[in-house]
């Protein structure tokens, strides 16, 4: 392989049976530091499995997920979460019963050190660490464009921009990676473009970025890497480029893919 | 100042008036009983509201409050206020080891596991004769003193339990408006979400359980004090549900839900106390039971965010919990 950089995440050997169904068999990829990587594969190839094991929700039947240095295999999600991993929903996760800002305030959480009976004294320490999550939240709400919402309450947000809400939670917590869950689904044409644009802007910023996506589109304009799943088993992966001419990948999905659209 | 924070010195204030305006020592007992209840009511808003875990079980630890008080100033000759950070431990102590496989349950099952706590509480108050006094109940519970100020009548009681009341308030105000009280309204707004930003879930549901336990513990404790005599039947699984009844009441996503569905309850109950025998002569305590169910049902379909939120919306002035408003924010990013 011809990429170069510091590894960040590894995923190695991991196989995930349901039962005597085999959702993932044996898959191994590395993610490089400031990179984007897709994850494909039609319905059934097994991306969700593989996400839900990375992000902690499954444990793996086999093999190891190291994260930073870190051996993350079989870690509750939030404990992964709290080594600088987060992530968005496909079916949006964003906090209804608060407002936009506290969303993305909430997505502060691991930087912030409130216990609960500082917080119930309310001492001086915690006005102050209120003031600069305030502040640091604002900031990531004006990266994703959506500064100007922050005190509606989130459950009156369209959809496009509860997406970009979900993104603004993520990048508070400061992480080093954050996977996307099909991160374009549902959105209009305008509003994927923006997107892609928020994703790009941030990856200049440092961060690296994880995808599950079914837009081929989107995947190739923005991906530096793309690993693709058929049937559990990866069947190729490489640049956008190399996945065009790879015949087993092409035969697999983008074939189907192309007469569908 | 918060709007907020002008919200509850007002409040203070109107507590602090009210017995010098109206005296009646009737009146003054009805509202010692809503500061028991609010101050149960608080911890449980936390808890319900907040965190959305259901309790079907507080009326256990308002009654270890109670007994624990008991047992250890009337029985052993400790200094109330001890007995009563006794009982806060004890209950709390409880809270954590129940709370740890309890709260790997959810929704119904949740509900039944805490209902079933309250009943084990409650056979353990009927049983332990020795310790509670059963059935007979449990008497001669001395009131509580300050230096040389004995909290022996009801205007002097009323001031104790509505500053607990108060401070219990205020303190859970500053819960909710800190990365405390975030991560514990993001369990109830979406459990998936708050893990992927790391929060330790378990962990806050067993913190804000605790501190319910807790508020629950020190108002039965205030309680014993305040009627010197108990008996296992003012903490059966019942008043687990009229505890429910006031928190949905109420409305469980204000922390004034507490006190305003603890007032409706008691004022209904003492309504219905002179009502009913004026329209079936003979009628008992079961009544109330029947209306409070009906009343719980008609809160569940027509107002299930309770009267605060019901209140809110009418005066539309429905937002989030938050104090963040643009207004008081002198307009960042707008």
């Amino acid at each position: 392989m011809k990429r170069n950089g510091q590894v960040l995440l590894t995923v190695e050997h991991i196989t995930k049976q349901f039962g005597g169904v085999v959702a993932v068999n044996d898959v191994s990829f590395d993610v490089n530091k400031g990179e984007i990587l897709a994850v494909i594969g039609p319905n059934g190839a097994g991306k969700t499995t593989l996400f839900n094991i990375v992000t902690g929700i499954l444990a793996p039947s086999s093999g190891t997920v190291r994260f930073n240095g870190t051996d993350i295999t079989g870690k509750k999600p939030y404990q992964i979460a709290q080594l600088g991993m987060t992530r968005t929903f496909q079916n949006l996760e964003v906090f209804t019963n608060m407002s936009v800002i506290e969303n993305v305030m909430t997505g502060a959480h691991r930087n912030m050190k409130t216990s609960f009976l500082q917080a119930g004294l309310r001492v001086p320490s915690v006005k102050k660490e209120e003031k600069a999550v305030e502040e640091k939240a604002m900031r990531c709400l004006e990266k994703v464009g959506i500064a100007h919402l922050a005190y509606e309450r989130a459950e009156t947000l369209p959809y496009g921009n509860q997406r970009l809400l979900e993104i603004a939670r993520a990048i508070a917590a400061e992480p080093a990676l954050i996977l996307l869950d099909e991160p374009m689904a549902g959105l209009n044409d305008e509003e994927s473009r923006w997107l892609v644009e928020v994703i790009l802007q941030l990856r200049k910023e440092g961060l690296t970025f994880v995808f599950v996506e079914h837009d081929m589109e989107t995947v190739m304009a923005i991906s530096d890497h793309i690993v693709v799943l058929d049937n559990g088993v990866k069947i190729g992966e490489g640049t956008p480029e190399e996945i065009y001419r790879n015949k087993a990948v092409v035969a697999a999905y983008l074939g189907e893919e192309e007469t569908v659209c | 100042m918060h709007e907020r924070r002008l919200g509850t010195w007002l409040f203070a204030l109107g507590i602090l008036l009210f017995p010098l305006i109206v005296h009646s020592n009737y009146l003054l007992s009805i509202l010692i009983m809503i500061g028991f209840y609010s101050l149960v009511c608080n911890g449980l808003t936390m808890l319900m509201g907040y965190a959305g875990q259901i309790s079907l079980g507080h009326a256990a630890f308002y009654g270890i409050g109670a007994y624990t008080t008991a047992y250890l100033s009337a029985t052993h000759g400790w200094s109330p206020w001890l007995s009563i950070i006794a009982g806060a431990v004890i209950s709390a102590f409880i809270a954590f080891i129940v709370g740890i496989p309890t709260f790997k349950l959810k929704g119904h099952y949740l509900a039944l596991a805490t209902l079933g706590f309250g009943v084990i509480v409650y056979t353990c108050f009927k049983e332990f004769t020795s310790i509670t006094g059963g059935m007979n109940g449990f008497f001669g519970i001395p009131s509580i003193k300050l230096f040389a100020w004995e909290f022996s009548n009801d205007a002097r009681f009323y001031y104790l339990i509505w500053t607990v009341v108060l401070l219990s308030l205020l303190f859970s105000q500053n819960i909710i408006h800190s990365r405390v009280g975030r991560a514990l309204r993001s369990i109830e707004g979406s459990e998936a979400a708050s893990d992927a930003v790391g929060i330790d879930i378990m962990r806050y549901k067993l913190q804000v359980f605790v501190y319910s336990a807790i508020c629950a513990s020190i108002a039965g404790s205030l309680y014993a004090h305040y009627v010197t005599f108990i008996n296992p039947q003012a903490f059966d699984a019942m008043l687990s549900i009229y505890f429910l009844i006031m928190v949905i009441t109420g409305g469980a996503s204000s922390i004034w839900g507490a006190v305003i569905g603890s007032s409706v309850f008691v004022l209904l109950s003492e309504l219905l106390k002179e009502v009913v025998p004026l329209v079936f002569s003979n009628a008992g305590g079961e009544f109330e039971i029947v209306f409070f169910g009906v009343l719980l049902v008609v809160m569940l379909i027509y107002m299930p965010n309770g009267l605060t939120a019901a209140w809110k919306k009418i005066t539309g002035k429905w937002r989030t919990s938050t104090t963040l408003s643009p207004a008081a924010k002198g307009g960042g990013g707008r």
